[in-house]
């Protein structure tokens, strides 16, 4: 792999960057593998690329129908955070924030992660003391975490409307400083990159069309291109993980909806961090590039359809404004949608399945993305040792039979 | 947006009406108190979320506030019935099949969804060429 560097941009320069070496190799799928990965999003790619350098195991696939990163990861708000409730969730996503506070250095791609910080508004007295509790849980675990009253919430955020006069009143909000976020295309081809370096095939324009499932174990899968044999198969296909469980003979508890986002015109910087407001139900943040990145919540329906309805997307701009009246003169630019497989208790499942060698990575719901670097790697200790991290251990899918439900509702910062 | 035809109100009106309550026709359990903690999880938690026919429960929320039942495919989006609590519906994704075996029409049903290309339909891929 061409290393990445200050000095190769003004090596590459000097013959008008015509000769950089492509970012992976578009191999042929071979007859087997030792693991296939299906799904070709940031965290399946994740998986492939902590497969390979934390596990040594490099005979690995992953497929993928469309292209690396088209799903989910292109279509996100980008905000990353750990301040979630439970020691289970907690642990999960600080796993991942620990991951990306050295990533772009690990696999050699900036992933241009920003810690900017991430305000959870609150509206009510209620919002508030579930705020604190939160809090003191996050500090608990370790996880830096601040109540704010509306001053200090006005200090770190002018432009936000903290009077008194508005129809839900800032009473004040969560801080966590180390949230922040990413370039999330740059997270998928960063992990495309290094794990086909380290000798994994990523086989794009190849769709799973059945699992080779024999005595309740699966021998491999059939795909467009042909069958591939492999002994252990790990699924990460988001909001497509229902369709893949039917082909496998079984059922997850999960539903997809559309999630929609959208990103205004670009403006001069005017928002320095994330703010984000259960309440009003918004969350918004200003890219690099300068647009507005906003996003709310899902539609209520079952739709695979990667769109939604309009009248989310006015529900959604209604709660920006009502925060941000500044910005009620801002022209939207783009708007689109992603199929989110949300879990009944608002957590993932990381878990074996019925069919041996058939594990599944999904249900992350609308906030998958800040999860993508530890999600990868707990899940490919899963693959690798066959039976599940302790950290993904809390999220088997046993859970909605034992009841031991990690139940994220309230602290997943937006409802659901 | 959809265009809801309400059976109670027996007229069309916009999504904003209606709430979604999910997967309709669910049986709870006869008896409960004597359900294996697997039946129980499964009548709680597992739903069919299927890519293509799906029947599932909407309320009229601001109009009659009755509750009832749409067919719609999750990928196209296409409402093809609405129906009344406690009726069958007359489309499936079984006599959907059927009817589609006997008119010999393939059908891009649940395929990858691609923004604006709409490979299937030859009539726009016509006008685009010429």
């Amino acid at each position: 792999m061409q290393r990445y560097s200050g000095f190769g941009l003004v090596k590459h320069a000097l013959n008008h960057h015509e000769n950089w070496q492509r970012q992976w190799r578009n191999p042929t799928p071979k007859k087997q593998y030792d693991i296939v990965i299906v799904g070709g999003g940031g965290h399946g790619l994740a998986t492939a690329y902590y497969l390979a350098k934390v596990h040594n195991i490099t005979n690995v696939a992953v497929i993928e129908k469309g292209w690396l990163g088209g799903g989910n990861t292109a279509r996100n708000t980008t905000i990353v955070r750990s301040n979630y409730l439970w020691d289970e969730a907690a642990a999960l996503f600080e796993h991942s924030m620990k991951l990306w506070e050295g990533l772009s250095r690990d696999i050699n791609y900036n992933v241009m992660f920003s810690q900017r910080g991430v305000l959870n508004l609150g509206h009510t007295l209620q919002d508030m003391r579930d705020i604190q509790r939160r809090v003191n849980a996050n500090r608990l675990n370790g996880i830096d975490g601040e109540v704010l009253d509306a001053k200090g919430v006005q200090e770190i955020v002018p432009i936000l409307d903290c009077s008194s006069r508005a129809r839900y009143p800032v009473l004040g909000a969560s801080w966590q400083p180390r949230g922040g976020v990413a370039r999330h295309d740059a997270v998928a081809w960063g992990y495309a990159r290094a794990a086909d370096a380290l000798g994994v095939d990523l086989l794009q324009n190849t769709e799973v069309t059945g699992f080779k499932i024999r005595d309740g174990r699966v021998h491999g899968v059939h795909t467009n291109r042909g069958d591939i044999e492999a002994k252990t198969v790990g699924c990460v296909a988001a909001g497509n993980s229902g369709v893949l469980a039917k082909m496998a003979g079984f059922k997850l508890p999960l539903e997809s909806h559309p999630l929609q986002a959208l990103v205004s015109e670009p403006l001069k910087p005017v928002l320095d961090t994330v703010v984000m407001s259960n309440h009003v139900h918004g969350y918004i943040s200003q890219s690099d590039k300068g647009d507005l990145v906003i996003g709310a919540g899902i539609d209520g329906y079952v739709g695979y359809g990667q769109r939604g309805s309009y009248p989310t997307v006015e529900h959604t701009l209604q709660a920006i404004v009502e925060m941000f009246p500044i910005f009620s003169r801002v022209r939207m630019n783009r708007q689109w949608g992603g199929i989110v497989d949300t879990c009944p208790d608002a957590s993932p499942i990381l878990s074996a399945t019925p069919v041996k060698g058939m594990f599944f990575n999904c249900g992350w719901g609308t906030g998958g993305f800040k999860a993508t670097p530890g999600s990868g790697h707990v899940f490919a200790a899963t693959l690798a040792k066959g039976e599940a991290h302790p950290l993904a251990a809390p999220f088997s899918i046993d859970r909605f039979h034992t009841g031991a439900l990690v139940d994220e509702h309230g602290a997943a910062g937006v409802a659901h | 947006m959809f265009h809801i035809y309400c059976p109670y109100c027996e007229e069309y009106r916009e999504e904003e009406e209606f709430h979604p309550r999910g997967q309709a026709h669910l049986q709870r359990p006869a008896d409960p108190e004597n359900c294996s903690d697997e039946q129980w999880g499964d009548y709680l938690f597992f739903r069919d979320n299927p890519r293509g026919i799906h029947h599932e429960l909407w309320v009229h929320s601001v109009g009659c506030r009755k509750f009832f039942n749409i067919t719609r495919h999750t990928a196209n989006y296409e409402i093809l019935e609405t129906y009344k609590m406690g009726e069958r519906p007359s489309i499936t994704a079984e006599t959907l099949a059927a009817d589609e075996r006997q008119s010999g029409v393939q059908t891009a049903s649940g395929g990858w969804q691609t923004v604006g290309a709409r490979p299937e339909d030859e009539a726009l891929n016509t006008e685009a060429r010429a």
